[in-house]
C-alpha cells in the first residue's frame, strides 16, 4: 500500500516477486505485495502526469481569460449537473462494489460493477446531450473562448472517461466470466482509484466553469 | 595520455581566438552599449577563467593519474572542498546575474523619457516599415482593411483620420543622434524581432501586442537590421537599415518627406 | 485462455514475433529503442549536412537536391522554405527521436531493472507498448516530408501565428505542420508510458539491500529523468491539442485579432502567441535535462569505473541530480527574455537559470575530484565520458551568458545560442550515448567491440565537434542571426563567410567519421571477440550477470546488494573492486 513505499524507498526490501503480471487464474498471491505496490506507484505517476495536463489547460484558461475583453461565460445546460450525478453514482457503486469483492459476494460485486459501467456510459450519452444543446444556442468550439475552452476541457476529459470505461469493461468481463480471483484484486481497486480520480476531475472542471468561466 | 594534451591544446587555442577578438562586437553606438560590453568582459573573464582552470584540471588528471600500477586513492570526497567551491560558484553566478540588473532595468524598467521621439515600427513578412507622426505630432487611425503595401501604406493609416495625412512612412528608420527614441513595435503576421547590433539591443515583435522600447544612439552611421525571429521563408531577407544622423540633417529629411505628402 | 498481459516468469518467449518485435523483455525493447534513436540520428545528421551545405553554397544545383524535392528545390537549387523544413526537422527529430529516446528508454530500459536487481520493468506490456507508440511517432514525423506543401517550416519550437495559421504562412505549413502536431502528441503518449514504468520499477523493485542511496547514479539520473518527462510531455500535449485546435478548428487560443497573413486578414480574436512559448518552453526546458541527466549519470559511472575510485561526493552528486531536475522546471522563461514577457519575471528567471549552474557546476567539480588521485584506464568508453566532461564545461560556460537577460539583449537568436545548445545536446548528450554504447555493448549483445576503431572515432570526432561549434560563439558574438538559409543579404555577414566555410567542412568530416562508428558497431555484433561477463571489472549488479543476460536477467535468483555502488580500490580489499553483491 503506498502507506509502506517510504520505509521500503530508504531500506531496500524483500526478494522481487515472481511474477509481475495483472491477471492470470493461478490464484497464486504469493509475493505479490511489490507487484500491487508497483501498480499503486504506476498509478499514482498516472494521476500525476494527468492533474499535469489539466493544469495546463488551466493555466491556459486564466491566461485567455485575463487578456482580452471577448469572454463570454458559456452558459452551463443543466443536464450537466444531472451528469455530474450520474458519476458520483458511479463511483458510489465501485466503492459498493469493491467492498463486496472483498467480502467475496461474487453477485453483488457484478451487480455493482455493471452498475457503476452503465452510468459512466450514461455519462457520456449525457455529455454529449449538453454539447448538442449549446450548439443549438449557437454554441460552438470555436464561438468564443469559454466556449473553446468548454468544449476541449469536457472532450478531454470525456477522452479520459472512454479509457476509464474500457478498463471497467475489462474487469466487468471478467467478472461476469467469474475470473475475478485474488489476483485481479489489484486491478480492480487500480481501475476504481483512477474512476475515482476522473469524478474529481470532473467536479473540478464543473467548479471551473461555474465559477469563472 | 594525449586527450589531456589535446585538452590543452583545444584549450589554449579556444582561449587565443577569444582574447584576440577576431570576429566580433561592432563598436557600440550608445551608452547602453557600453554598459553593456563592460558587463560581457566581466562575464567573459569569470567564465574564461573558469572554462581555462576547469579544462586544465581536467587534461591534468587525465596525464597525471594515467594507469601506472600502484593503487587509486579510496576516497568518498571531501565535504570542506565540494562546501568552498559549490559557495564560490553561486556567489559568481548569482553575482553576475546582479551586476547585469541594472542594465535590463535602464532598458524595460524605465520608461522613455517623455520627450522621446515616437516612431512606430510595422514588421510583416518579410519587410519592415516605420511611422513618424509628421508636423501635427499626431498618429493617424489604422484600419486592416486599408492596407496596401503596393500603395506606401503598409500601416493601413486610415484616410478618414486627418490627423494620418500627414504621417511619414518609411521603409527604413532615421533618427536623430544624441536623443532619446521610443519605438512602439507591432506585427501584422508572425512573430519578428527588431535587432541592432551596435546598439546592444533586440526585441521580439509579438502580434496582438504593441510593445514599446526606447534607446537613445549617439554615433551618426548606418547600422543594418536583421530580422531576428523566424518568421518563415523570407526572415533571412527581411532586413531594413537605422540611420543615425545630426539632428540638423534629420530635421532635414522629415522635412523633405512632409513636402512629397 | 491466456490474456495479453499474462507474462509467466522462468519461461523465454517462444516465437520470432514475441521474441523480437513484440518483445515483452525490457533488453529487447531497450535494443529497440536504440535501434531507433541509431536511424534517427543518421536521418538527423544527414539533415544538418545539407544544411550547413546550404549556408555557404544557396545557389549550388544539386540534382539530387531536384530528385529528393521536385517543388522545394526546383531546378536543384535549394530554396529557403525547404532548408527551413530541412533545419525543422533536423531540431525535431534530433531533440525528441534521439536525446529522449537514447539515453532514457535505449539504455535506461535495457539497464535499469538489471542494476535495480530486477528480473524485468514493473509493467512489461506498457513498456512494449511504448516503444511501438514511439516508432508510430516516428513514422508520423517522416511522413510529413511527404505530403503536399512538406515538411513545415516553424522550426522545433513552431511559435505561432507562424505554427498556427496554416499554408498562408509559408510551404509546409499545411499538412506538413499538423502531422508535426499529431507525430508530438503521440510521442507524448509513449513518453508518458515510459516514465510509469521507469517510476514504478525504481521505487518498488528494487532487490534486497539496494536502498536509494546504493543506486548507481545511472539509475538516479533514469529516476529523475522521468519524473521530468512525465510533468513535461503531459504539459507540451497540453500545448498541441491547443496548437491542432488553432490550426483546425478556428479557435484562437494563440492567435491574436488583427491578423493580416500573405494579404489575408484572418478573423480570430483575442489569443497569445505568448501562451505557446509559456506552455512549449515550461516542457521545453525540463526536456534539455531530460537530454543530458543520463549522460551525467553514466559519465559518473564510468569515471569512478576507469578511474578504479569510488565516485567523489555520491551524496552531492545525488542532490546535483535531484537540483537539477527540481530548479528545471523553474527556469523555462530564460527562453523567453526577449519575448515581451515581462521583465521583472525574466530577472526572476535568470536568477533561478544561474542557480541551475550550482548543482552543474558541482558535478563538474566532482567528476575532475573523481579522477584526482586515479588510476585511469583509457578505454573507448571512459574516452568519451571525460570527452563528456570537456564538453559539457565548454557547452555550459556559454549559458552563463545567456542566462543573464541583460546579455540576451544581443545573444538571442544568434549562433551564440546554437553554439551553446549544440555543445550541450548536440555533442555532449551525444558522447554519452557513444560512452553508454562503448561500456555496454558487452552486456548487451555478448561481444566487445572494436578498440581501435573506437579510439579513432574518438579522437577524431571530439576534435570535428569542437571544431565544428566553438566557431558559432564567434558568429553570435559578430551578431550572426540563427534560422537564416543564407548570410548574402547583409553586408556585415560578408567576412563570416570563412567561419561559416570552415565549419561546413567540419561538419562533413565529422559526419563521415559517424561511419566508423557504426561499421564498428555492426561489425562487432557478428565478430566481435566474445565478451566475459565483467570485461570492465565494474561493481554494478549488470556486471554480475553473463554477458548478454539471461531472459529473466539472474536466472531465478534474487541478488541481495551488500554494498555502494563504486566500491573501488578499498584499502585491504583483495581485489580493487568489490561488487554490490559481494558479501557484506
Amino acid at each position: 500500500m503506498p502507506g509502506s513505499i517510504t520505509t521500503d524507498i530508504i531500506g531496500g526490501r524483500g526478494a522481487p516477486p515472481t511474477t509481475r503480471d495483472f491477471g492470470g487464474d493461478d490464484g497464486d498471491s504469493g509475493g505479490r505485495g511489490a507487484s500491487r505496490r508497483a501498480s499503486f506507484t504506476g498509478l499514482l505517476v498516472l494521476l500525476a502526469a494527468s492533474i499535469m495536463f489539466f493544469a495546463a489547460f488551466t493555466s491556459a484558461f486564466f491566461v485567455r481569460r485575463g487578456m482580452s475583453n471577448d469572454w463570454v461565460d458559456t452558459p452551463l445546460p443543466p443536464v450537466l449537473w444531472f451528469n455530474t450525478g450520474v458519476l458520483v453514482a458511479s463511483s458510489i457503486a465501485l466503492e459498493l462494489a469493491r467492498r463486496a469483492l472483498r467480502s467475496s459476494r461474487r453477485a453483488a460485486f457484478n451487480r455493482y460493477w455493471t452498475g457503476a459501467t452503465v452510468l459512466g456510459v450514461l455519462f457520456l450519452g449525457g455529455q454529449y446531450l449538453a454539447w448538442r444543446q449549446l450548439n443549438a444556442a449557437g454554441i460552438y468550439l470555436a464561438t468564443n473562448p469559454s466556449s473553446s475552452f468548454f468544449f476541449l476541457l469536457t472532450c478531454v476529459h470525456a477522452v479520459h472517461l472512454v479509457g476509464g470505461i474500457s478498463a471497467l469493461g475489462y474487469i466487468e468481463a471478467h467478472g461476469l466470466l467469474l475470473r475475478l480471483g485474488p489476483s485481479k484484486r489489484t486491478a480492480v481497486d487500480v481501475i476504481a482509484y483512477f474512476w475515482h480520480f476522473l469524478d474529481a476531475i470532473w467536479i473540478y472542471l464543473m467548479a471551473l466553469f461555474f465559477f469563472w468561466g | 595520455m594525449l586527450l589531456g594534451l589535446i585538452v590543452w591544446v583545444l584549450t589554449v587555442v579556444i582561449c587565443y581566438f577569444f582574447l584576440g577578438h577576431y570576429w566580433w562586437f561592432p563598436p557600440p553606438i550608445s551608452q547602453h552599449g557600453q554598459a553593456y560590453d563592460v558587463q560581457f568582459n566581466a562575464t567573459l573573464w569569470v567564465t574564461g577563467v573558469i572554462f581555462f582552470l576547469a579544462q586544465i584540471a581536467l587534461g591534468y588528471v587525465i596525464i597525471k593519474f594515467r594507469d601506472k600500477g600502484g593503487v587509486a586513492k579510496y576516497s568518498h570526497g571531501n565535504n570542506a572542498l565540494e562546501a568552498i567551491w559549490t559557495s564560490a560558484t553561486a556567489l559568481l553566478f548569482i553575482g553576475l546575474v546582479l551586476a547585469g540588473t541594472r542594465i535590463w532595468a535602464a532598458v524595460h524598467f524605465e520608461e522613455a523619457p517623455a520627450d522621446a521621439l515616437r516612431i512606430e515600427v510595422m514588421s510583416k513578412q518579410f519587410a519592415w516599415a516605420f511611422r513618424y507622426a509628421g508636423p501635427d505630432g499626431k498618429f493617424g487611425r489604422t484600419d486592416l482593411k486599408q492596407i496596401n503595401d503596393q500603395g506606401g501604406n503598409p500601416f493601413g493609416i486610415d484616410d478618414k483620420d486627418p490627423a494620418g495625412k500627414d504621417d511619414i512612412t518609411s521603409a527604413s528608420i532615421k533618427v536623430p543622434a544624441g536623443k532619446p527614441i521610443l519605438l512602439i513595435l507591432r506585427s501584422r503576421d508572425v512573430i519578428h524581432n527588431f535587432f541592432v547590433r551596435e546598439l546592444r539591443l533586440k526585441q521580439d515583435i509579438v502580434p496582438g501586442m504593441e510593445i514599446p522600447f526606447h534607446f537613445q544612439a549617439d554615433q551618426i552611421g548606418v547600422y543594418e537590421v536583421p530580422c531576428s525571429e523566424l518568421c518563415g521563408l523570407g526572415h533571412h531577407q527581411m532586413r531594413t537599415t537605422l540611420e543615425v544622423m545630426s539632428e540638423a540633417n534629420f530635421e532635414k529629411w522629415k522635412q523633405e518627406q512632409a513636402a512629397q505628402k | 485462455m491466456s490474456s495479453p498481459i499474462v507474462h509467466a516468469a522462468h519461461e523465454a518467449p517462444k516465437g520470432f514475433i514475441r521474441r523480437y518485435i513484440f518483445s515483452l523483455d525490457h533488453k529487447v525493447i531497450g535494443i529497440q529503442y536504440y535501434f531507433l534513436a541509431l536511424f534517427s540520428v543518421f536521418l538527423g545528421m544527414g539533415l544538418s549536412v545539407l544544411m550547413r551545405f546550404h549556408m555557404v553554397y544557396p545557389d549550388a544545383k544539386v540534382s539530387l537536391f531536384e530528385k529528393l524535392w521536385p517543388t522545394g528545390a526546383a531546378g536543384g537549387i535549394m530554396t529557403p522554405e525547404l532548408y527551413l523544413s530541412l533545419m525543422t526537422m533536423h531540431g525535431t527529430i534530433m531533440v525528441f527521436f534521439v536525446l529522449t529516446t537514447a539515453p532514457q528508454s535505449g539504455f535506461g530500459n535495457f539497464f535499469l531493472p538489471i542494476q535495480i536487481g530486477a528480473e524485468d520493468m514493473a509493467f512489461p506490456v506498457l513498456n512494449m507498448l511504448s516503444f511501438w507508440t514511439t516508432f508510430l511517432a516516428l513514422v508520423v514525423m517522416v511522413a510529413a516530408f511527404f505530403v503536399p506543401g512538406g515538411a513545415p517550416l516553424a522550426g522545433w519550437t513552431a511559435y505561432p501565428p507562424l505554427s498556427a495559421v496554416g499554408p498562408l504562412s509559408g510551404p509546409g505549413e499545411g499538412m506538413g505542420q499538423s502531422l508535426w502536431v499529431i507525430s508530438i502528441a503521440i510521442f507524448c503518449g509513449a513518453s508518458l508510458m515510459g516514465a510509469i514504468n521507469f517510476i514504478a520499477t525504481t521505487i518498488d523493485l528494487r532487490a534486497r539491500g539496494m536502498s536509494m542511496m546504493r543506486l548507481p547514479l545511472t539509475c538516479w539520473s533514469w529516476f529523475v529523468t522521468a519524473i521530468l518527462g512525465l510533468l513535461g510531455f503531459a504539459v507540451l500535449l497540453a500545448a498541441g491539442v491547443l496548437l491542432l485546435l488553432d490550426r483546425t478548428a478556428g479557435t484562437s487560443f494563440f492567435l491574436p485579432a488583427g491578423l493580416v497573413v500573405n494579404d489575408q486578414i484572418l478573423n480570430h480574436k483575442g489569443g497569445s502567441p505568448l501562451l505557446w512559448q509559456h506552455l512549449f518552453w515550461f516542457f521545453g526546458h525540463p526536456e534539455v535535462y531530460i537530454a543530458i541527466l543520463p549522460g551525467m549519470g553514466l559519465a559518473s559511472q564510468l569515471l569512478a569505473t576507469f578511474a578504479r575510485k569510488p565516485i567523489f561526493g555520491y551524496r552531492a552528486m545525488v542532490y546535483a541530480i535531484l537540483g537539477i531536475g527540481f530548479l528545471g522546471f523553474f527556469v523555462w522563461g530564460h527562453h523567453m527574455f526577449m519575448s515581451g514577457m515581462n521583465p521583472y519575471s525574466a530577472m526572476a528567471f535568470s536568477i533561478l537559470t544561474m542557480s541551475i549552474g550550482v548543482p552543474s557546476a558541482i558535478k563538474t567539480f566532482n567528476w575532475i575530484g573523481t579522477l584526482w588521485g586515479g588510476r585511469i584506464r583509457l578505454t573507448t568508453a571512459m574516452l568519451f565520458a571525460l570527452g563528456f566532461v570537456s564538453l559539457f564545461v565548454s557547452g555550459g560556460i556559454s549559458g552563463i551568458f545567456l542566462g543573464q537577460p541583460a546579455l540576451d539583449l544581443y545573444f538571442h537568436d544568434t549562433y551564440f545560442v546554437v553554439g551553446h545548445f549544440h555543445m550541450i545536446m548536440g555533442v555532449a548528450a551525444i558522447f554519452g550515448m557513444f560512452a553508454g554504447t562503448f561500456y555496454w555493448f558487452p552486456k548487451m549483445f555478448g561481444r566487445m567491440m572494436n578498440e581501435t576503431m573506437g579510439k579513432i572515432h574518438f579522437y577524431l570526432t571530439f576534435l570535428g565537434v569542437y571544431a565544428i561549434f566553438t566557431p558559432m560563439h564567434f558568429l553570435g558574438i559578430a551578431g550572426n542571426p540563427r534560422r537564416y538559409a543564407d548570410f548574402t543579404n547583409f553586408e556585415f555577414m560578408n567576412n563570416l563567410m570563412p567561419i561559416h566555410k570552415f565549419m561546413t567542412h567540419a561538419a562533413i568530416f565529422t559526419a563521415t567519421v559517424q561511419f566508423i562508428f557504426v561499421i564498428n558497431l555492426f561489425w562487432s555484433l557478428k565478430k566481435g571477440a566474445k565478451a566475459p561477463a565483467n570485461p570492465w571489472e565494474a561493481t554494478t549488479l549488470e556486471w554480475t550477470v553473463p554477458s548478454p543476460p539471461p531472459f529473466d536477467n539472474f536466472a531465478g535468483k534474487h541478488p541481495v546488494v551488500n554494498h555502494g555502488p563504486y566500491e573501488y580500490s578499498v584499502p585491504g580489499a583483495p581485489k580493487d573492486y568489490i561488487m554490490q553483491t559481494d558479501p557484506a
